[in-house]
């Protein structure tokens, strides 16, 4: 695949680092059209406003208007090819403050796609394809959000878990990335099936220990293949168990961290470094579409 | 017989019958079993090559706990020339047909069904698409 393209403006993007975003899939959307921005923010509005008033249950006890806007980034995108990302904010004011109180954000998601030719090629006319989906809030909103977009796009959101496999290759890739500053440790959690008490392991390695790990292993710069990522957790499980004696390939890999960006096998992301946000956006466009096709 | 891994303890090598069947099991979700398989081959007679050995991979039915790449198993299936069988153990149809199936298998490599021996399984391991 094409190389990331240069690192996008980090002030637009500085909202999407450092908050736990919950990953979804979405099918290409029919007959969504850029220029009704407006419009849909006024309808989901709407529909926010009709739900609550049907008692679905939102904020218990208290008295909010939803205010929505969807706003277009256009940086956030692979290539030309890609639809520049949509984003839609949630916010309140309540109804007791006064009338100069701010906005409160409450919800915020946002589609995109990063490099995601592989679902858009072969798309008919009318579909545009945001495969990508992520949200940061309250479930019950984002289940307000997803439901109007699928009866207005007639698309399907689905939750995107993370396999140990696709975990195990992101913290391969993300361990190798060079940082300029002070990084942190590179954390892998490990989950021990079929005991009578759940255990978790823990396993935390010096950040550059793991870069030079990934350094030996890595054969060409800018290419991972799987054999190379095998041969990166290798080493780390063969070290683990010549300490504790317990064989962590036996185990569940549950989430990785690293300085770079941490993930949950429950389809939950955070990125630390805007540097290699479209380098992590990119991999997760690719399980989102694997999910759909 | 079951076995946690190859070789077999040789303190009951005289009281073991013949084994005419060898089942590999790879849990699809656990990277340490496809090790365990890997380092046990080691310990196997070349001659149950011919039909007498067969990987079972279990746990397919959840993709989102895979820690192998089927690829891999794949591969091991064709330089061992032995079919690798998908399970999800935890259905109960799927697991009353695997046991049909392996319990098949075990009849025609122990020389039960007259006309058909464990060699044919390697003729029908060829793919369609490796011509």
């Amino acid at each position: 695949p094409p190389p990331p393209q240069e690192s996008v403006d980090p002030q637009k993007t500085a909202f999407l680092l450092h908050k736990a975003w919950r990953l979804y899939s979405v099918t290409p959307l029919y007959r969504f059209r850029r220029a009704r921005l407006r419009d849909y923010a006024r309808l989901l509005s709407a529909f926010i406003a009709a739900e609550k008033q049907k008692g679905l249950a939102v904020e218990v006890g208290v008295e909010l208007d939803i205010k929505v806007a969807l706003s277009s980034l256009a940086e956030l995108r692979g290539s030309e090819m890609d639809q520049a990302a949509l984003l839609v904010q949630l916010s309140s004011r309540s109804r007791a403050s006064s009338r100069n109180s701010e906005d409160k954000p409450v919800w915020s998601g946002w589609f995109c796609s990063v490099f995601g030719e592989d679902l858009s090629d072969n798309l008919p006319e009318d579909f545009t394809s945001l495969p990508l989906f992520l949200s940061h809030g309250a479930e019950s909103y984002t289940a307000l959000v997803g439901s109007w977009f699928q009866k207005t796009f007639d698309c399907c959101f689905r939750r995107l878990a993370i396999s140990p496999l696709n975990l195990s290759w992101m913290v391969a890739m993300w361990a190798g990335c060079k940082l300029d500053r002070a990084a942190s440790a590179v954390e892998l959690v490990f989950s021990v099936p079929r005991l009578a008490h759940p255990l978790d392991i823990s396993y935390a390695i010096h950040p550059e220990d793991a870069k030079a790990l990934w350094d030996t292993v890595q054969k060409t710069p800018g290419e991972i293949t799987q054999e190379e990522v095998d041969v990166f957790m290798d080493c780390l499980y063969a070290h683990f168990h010549r300490h504790f004696k317990i064989h962590l390939s036996a185990a569940k890999l549950v989430k990785v961290s690293t300085a770079v960006a941490s993930a949950h096998c429950d389809g939950i992301v955070k990125i630390l470094h805007s540097q290699y946000l479209p380098g992590v956006l990119m991999l997760l466009t690719e399980l989102a579409i694997s999910q759909i096709q | 017989h079951l076995a946690a891994s190859l070789p077999l303890p040789s303190e009951r090598d005289h009281l073991r019958p013949r084994i005419d069947l060898v089942v590999f099991m790879i849990d699809i979700k656990s990277k340490y079993s496809l090790k365990n398989v890997e380092t046990s081959l080691a310990h196997v007679d070349a001659s149950f090559f011919l039909g007498k050995v067969c990987f079972l991979v279990t746990g397919v039915g959840r993709v989102n706990a895979c820690s192998i790449e089927t690829n891999a198993i794949c591969k091991l299936g064709k330089t061992y020339c032995s079919p690798v069988l998908f399970c999800e153990l935890e259905l109960e149809g799927i697991r009353v047909a695997t046991a049909q199936r392996l319990l098949r298998m075990l009849e025609v490599c122990a020389g039960h069904i007259p006309g058909v021996s464990a060699l044919s399984f390697v003729s029908l391991m060829r793919n369609s698409d490796d011509d």
